[in-house]
């Protein structure tokens, strides 16, 4: 017979978000596990060895592993179960779990509340629809960086990188300082999705030029990659094919966007955002499924992992209560639109109430000496001009509950 | 030297000059960009991350405990790619110490277990 276990709040991905969640889930008073599937918690920041994480939630400036250790190290302090090595079969309207673990077998957890945190997969080769044939030596970009951080191998010599978003930037540095020659950066857009410090950090430190507006036409090669073509784009994106040029190379990294792992939702009727690829939640981190929370990766794909860790302890904060009061106050919801500019704004609704409530948000395109402001039938509840707003870094703001007087509209004012 | 300011997303490009050993910096569209401009000028500075192997060959994540002048990159990542680590090498211990006169130490940041 499959055992049962039964716990307050489930947490399933021990990442950031995993991790944040069950401290604020204990820290309320709830019994939590984590559901983690690889070996050890941390997740993706066991293979970010870089510099840039903690500045804000921490105030010092720190590496991913060091990060997820900080982490690890408070967990471990807590009385919180940690299954490793443990994957999550399937998830159903009970809020019951099956799981897979190596010291459990096949079982079942009961959840009073569940905290979905299982972070973002990379688009791949065949979700952009490269055309050519399929040589080995073509990696996503974290991929590549996996097995370079954590298993100790290079992937390749000669490198060319599709897509400059951050972890596309950070490995061309990586790769280049383990021995490889990084020989150029392609991206579709006329601008990069990453950080200008990685911009000028990663490629300008090292001499790696980027071609801006191009994109890869096919690669060549078999059974091993042995170069590609590319060419300029024109205003709609379409590649210039009479101006197609050749490189040769042995690898292609691939950093053309991160999708949420959603799949565990297939099955329950999980209301979802067609822009952030999540699910669509209140400010507590709420989806439509009473006593289902999203954080993370999960949800929206964030830059920084300080704003992970802060948006999961409001989801674990939330799903504890949820647990000890056996469901969600009733209250009034209004909507959170996002438009002129505004790609989106999350939490996508916000209950009727009293304190301040943060809306995080991305613009669609970059916009210099804008404003953003947000509004709610009449009143204005934020507006502030910025120099630039760009898609690359999530932007937030925050609004007085008390003076909101129907829908609130995220917009940009050009 | 021309070069980007990173100090927000709008990426100022910057020139930055010398003249009869003034520092000027254009460009820029604030304060934060010409204080930038001048550090970037007169001493640039990064901090590496990088790999070194233990003794049983498994790989170790490693930093530099402090900034080194951007200059030495190679020589700092040539050194760091010629230490071994002993296999009990914890997070935040020491491998090596005062790297190559920089100051700087070359500090464990993430085993694989």
């Amino acid at each position: 017979m499959m055992r049962n276990l039964d716990f307050d709040v489930v947490i399933i991905g021990g990442g950031p978000a995993g991790m944040a969640a069950a401290l604020s889930a204990r820290a309320n008073g709830a019994s939590a596990v984590i559901l983690e599937r690889d070996v050890r918690l941390g997740g993706i920041l066991n293979q970010c060895i870089h510099q840039g994480f903690g500045l804000h939630y921490f105030g010092e400036e720190m590496t991913g592993p060091e990060y997820a250790d900080r982490f690890r190290k408070l967990v471990e302090k807590e009385d919180i179960t940690v299954m490793l090595e443990s994957m999550v079969l399937s998830l159903d309207g009970d809020k019951r779990v099956t799981v897979l673990s190596p010291t459990e077998g096949l079982c079942r957890i009961n959840a009073k509340a569940i905290v979905l945190a299982m972070g973002c997969r990379e688009r791949t080769a065949g979700a952009i629809a490269l055309a050519g044939s399929r040589p080995a030596g073509i990696y996503t970009a974290g991929m590549a960086q996996k097995i370079c951080n954590v298993d100790g191998y290079l992937v390749g010599k000669e490198v060319v990188i599709l897509g400059s978003g951050d972890i596309g930037l950070i490995m061309a540095r990586r790769m280049t300082t383990e021995g490889a020659r990084v020989k150029l950066v392609i991206e579709l857009m006329p601008y990069s999705s990453g950080l200008k410090r990685n911009i000028v950090q990663c490629l300008d430190d090292y001499d790696i030029p980027i071609k801006y507006s191009h994109t890869v036409t096919r690669v060549e090669g078999s059974p091993a990659l042995t170069g590609l073509y590319y060419a300029p784009v024109d205003e709609n994106r379409r590649p210039i094919l009479e101006k197609e040029q050749y490189i040769s190379c042995d690898t292609l990294l691939l950093s053309v966007g991160l999708i949420p792992e959603n799949d565990l939702l297939s099955g329950l009727n999980v209301e979802m955002s067609g822009i952030t690829q999540g699910a669509v939640v209140d400010e507590n981190r709420m989806t439509s499924i009473d006593g289902v929370f999203s954080c993370g990766n999960v949800l929206h794909v964030h830059d920084l992992v300080d704003n992970v860790s802060k948006e999961a302890e409001i989801a674990g904060k939330a799903a504890a209560e949820y647990a000890k009061n056996g469901g969600a106050p009733d209250r009034d919801y209004v909507s959170v639109r996002a438009t002129d500019g505004v790609r989106y704004a999350l939490p996508q609704r916000i209950g009727k109430g009293e304190g301040k409530v943060k809306i995080f948000l991305r613009v669609g395109d970059v916009y210099k000496n804008c404003k953003l402001i947000a509004e709610s039938g009449d009143k204005t509840l934020f507006s502030k001009k910025f120099m630039v707003l760009a898609p690359g870094e999530m932007g937030s703001l925050e609004i007085d509950r008390s003076l909101i007087d129907g829908d609130v509209v995220v917009r940009l004012e050009k | 030297m021309n070069t980007i300011c990173i100090k927000c997303p709008m990426g100022c490009p910057l020139i930055v000059e010398e003249r009869d050993g003034r520092i000027t910096v254009s460009g820029n569209t604030c304060k934060r960009g010409e204080v930038y401009g001048t550090e970037e000028y007169s001493q640039p500075k990064r901090a590496i991350t990088s790999l070194v192997r233990t003794e049983s060959g498994e790989v170790a994540s490693v930093k530099t405990s402090c900034d080194i002048p951007k200059s030495r990159i190679k020589d700092v990542v040539d050194f760091i790619g010629g230490l071994t680590a002993c296999d009990e090498a914890r997070i935040g211990d020491v491998v090596a110490h005062d790297v190559l006169g920089l100051g700087a130490d070359i500090v464990i940041t993430g085993r694989r277990r």
